[in-house]
């Protein structure tokens, strides 16, 4: 098959009628520009806002619930066998928060390829001494590194350094929320209180904003020794281990076989937070649809102006089939013209799309909810733009087609008859 | 018989159904010889041009044998058709058919590059021979729009000459032009007869022109009267 010949036939006759071609390419780059656009807004705000939650929250979660035995000694005993036992209101025996057996946990975690890191935690419920009022808190214990490589730990910190408090003994960082309560700033010191009575004074190291208020008037956090020595407990007691996978739609499976294996209660992030999944298909799903509906409308520009052509030049397509060339050729030629303007199009519509949202991600979009976000935010994934330009040749191709198959089908001898 | 037969037409009649039925060809059989150059002349209506387009693959809808260079042309594709016509047949048609978008030698040059036997360079060469030998190689580079009606007509045959088909084929190649300008067009295909031995077949109801050729096939409502 001769190319060369049928892209220089289909080059001169875009270029004999380059005013048209211009303005249909021009409908294409409209059309990818505003899709690339749209999504790498859509896709950024929808990250923002998933990650406001998700980042933060493991993808399974293993914790120990305070919950009544569900062998209840009534019905092990073999003396009532034969009998039903009605027992109401169960109370939970001497239940620990502790999640037995943890080392051996985490170092079975550690082996396990899905698994892309863990951060043990705990939870402490303190309250924070202001004076002569107590203010109801949890300091969570944790260990800062793994946190921010994992949970992205440090983003959130508006004031301090999250390092610090691994380095720095009895350190704690307050929740913004909570440190404005009882009135102290970076270096001050706080009084607290555990349930058990006893008192501890902590160095405030960091502010710490998450965008949710409620959650920042009573969260802090400290490393996991300290908030041992707070609870007075061993240094292998541990409330919680928090777990991210590789694979975010393995954590339900991954969740079932922990709690079995290990005994433990696990929770994934997919029973923890159901609705973000649904908010972001949505505004994901109306953004392609908006986009594939200007290529559409981009699509049938083409195919007018290419129906138009074929028109025009039925006297040449007549002679080239005359001469020599099958249907099969013609109808290469105008889809070749048609995916040029696909494809110059397209690239113009990546290069301007790439330009706008630039130009949004300029935008100021400042919120208290969101303290390291200052501007828009915009997704550069280069996924949207194979996908934007894949869009372009598929509908300038179909758009293309149809004209390509009639300029292919024309007789020949109706044409040069009629003259 | 020493020379062959480069065309031949063995019981062809044609149809057409719309708007009624009528009968356009009915049995035609003849043959032409290499460097015959035969015209075929009749009146409006009496089916030489359909008679031309069947003879030149471009229609298919008939009934009888088409054998061209040996080769019958019943039952192949559209694509082979493409081939043939590429190779063997040359067209001069009452029109140009000249591609504005290209210049002069390109468009004289387009069967060949389709037939992408030579290099690009062979064939410009090729191109611009023709066109010497048509007198007009000053206006390789023009567009066609910038030539004359006979100049037009000149380039159209070099287009047909650039891949030294086996026959060419003309309808009506002088209905459009003056009478100086036919006699020109009528000179060449004289001298590609006498110098070059090229096989004509040309459809004109100019009686002075077909009358100076070797050959007469006359024609009155669908049937060859004479030939």
């Amino acid at each position: 098959m001769n190319f060369k010949l049928i892209f220089s036939i289909a080059r001169s006759l875009l270029l004999a009628r380059w005013r048209q071609t211009l303005v249909a390419a021009i409908g294409v780059t409209f059309g990818i520009a505003t899709f690339v656009a749209l999504l790498s807004f859509m896709t950024g705000l929808n990250n923002l806002l998933d990650g406001l939650i998700l980042n933060r929250t493991p993808h399974v979660r293993l914790y120990k619930e305070i919950k009544p035995s569900e062998q209840q000694p009534v019905s092990v005993s073999g003396l009532f066998n034969g009998f039903y036992n009605f027992i109401s209101s169960i109370k939970a025996g001497d239940n620990r928060l502790e999640i037995y057996n943890n080392g051996f946990i985490m170092q079975a975690l550690k082996k396990d390829p899905r698994i892309r890191g863990f951060v043990p935690r705990i939870t402490a419920q303190v309250f924070f001494n202001n004076g002569t009022v107590d203010i109801n808190g949890i300091i969570n214990g944790t260990d800062a590194e793994e946190e921010t490589r994992l949970f992205g730990f440090s983003q959130y910190i508006i004031e301090g350094r999250a390092e610090d408090l691994q380095q720095i003994p009895n350190s704690i960082i307050l929740g913004i929320g909570l440190a404005k309560r009882l009135q102290v700033h970076i270096g001050d010191m706080v009084n607290i209180t555990t349930p058990a009575g006893d008192r501890y004074r902590l160095k405030v190291i960091g502010i710490y904003q998450s965008g949710v208020n409620e959650y920042d008037k009573v969260q802090s956090y400290a490393t996991i020794k300290t908030t041992q020595k707070i609870l007075g407990k061993a240094n292998n007691y541990i409330t919680d281990i928090a777990i991210k996978t590789r694979d975010i739609r393995t954590a339900p499976a991954i969740a079932r076989e922990y709690a079995k294996l290990f005994d433990t209660d696990a929770e994934d992030i997919q029973t923890a937070n159901a609705q973000f999944e649904t908010g972001s298909s949505v505004r994901l799903t109306i953004s392609y649809s908006v986009g594939i509906t200007l290529l559409i409308v981009a699509g049938f520009g083409i195919y007018n102006i290419l129906n138009m052509m074929i028109y025009e030049k039925m006297d040449s397509i007549a002679i080239l089939k005359a001469t020599g060339f099958s249907g099969a050729d013609v109808k290469r030629i105008f889809i070749t013209i048609s995916l040029s303007i696909g494809s110059f199009g397209g690239l113009m519509g990546l290069i301007f799309g790439f330009l706008l949202s630039k130009g949004i991600g300029h935008i100021p979009f400042t919120t208290p909810a969101l303290p390291t976000v200052k501007t828009f935010p915009i997704n550069y994934n280069p996924l949207l733009y194979s996908i934007g330009i894949v869009f372009s040749l598929i509908t300038t191709y179909l758009a293309g087609y149809f004209p390509a198959r009639k300029a292919g089908k024309v007789d020949p001898v109706i044409i040069i008859r009629g003259k | 018989m020493d020379t062959p037969i480069i065309l031949e037409a063995r019981h062809i009649s044609k149809k057409f159904y719309d708007p009624s039925e009528f009968t356009v060809l009915s049995d035609i059989s003849f043959s032409i010889n290499k460097g015959e150059f035969v015209s075929v002349v009749g009146k409006s209506g009496c089916g030489k041009s359909t008679l031309l387009y069947i003879l030149s693959t471009m229609d298919t809808d008939y009934e009888g044998e088409l054998v061209i260079d040996q080769e019958s042309m019943a039952d192949k594709k559209e694509k082979e058709l493409a081939k043939i016509r590429n190779d063997k047949i040359g067209f001069v048609f009452q029109f140009h058919y000249l591609l504005n978008e290209f210049t002069v030698l390109r468009n004289i040059m387009l069967p060949a590059l389709k037939q992408d036997r030579f290099s690009e360079k062979e064939i410009e060469e090729k191109a611009r021979q023709k066109l010497e030998m048509l007198d007009m190689g000053k206006l390789a580079n023009k567009k066609p729009n910038k030539l004359s009606g006979g100049e037009k007509q000149r380039v159209a045959i070099a287009r047909a000459l650039i891949n030294e088909p086996h026959i060419i084929m003309g309808d009506e190649p002088t209905g459009n032009l003056d009478k100086k300008n036919s006699e020109i067009v009528f000179d060449i295909f004289q001298r590609l007869s006498t110098e070059f031995n090229k096989t004509l077949l040309i459809v004109t109801h100019d009686n002075s022109f077909a009358s100076r050729t070797n050959r007469l096939i006359e024609m009155e409502d669908g049937r060859i009267i004479r030939q």
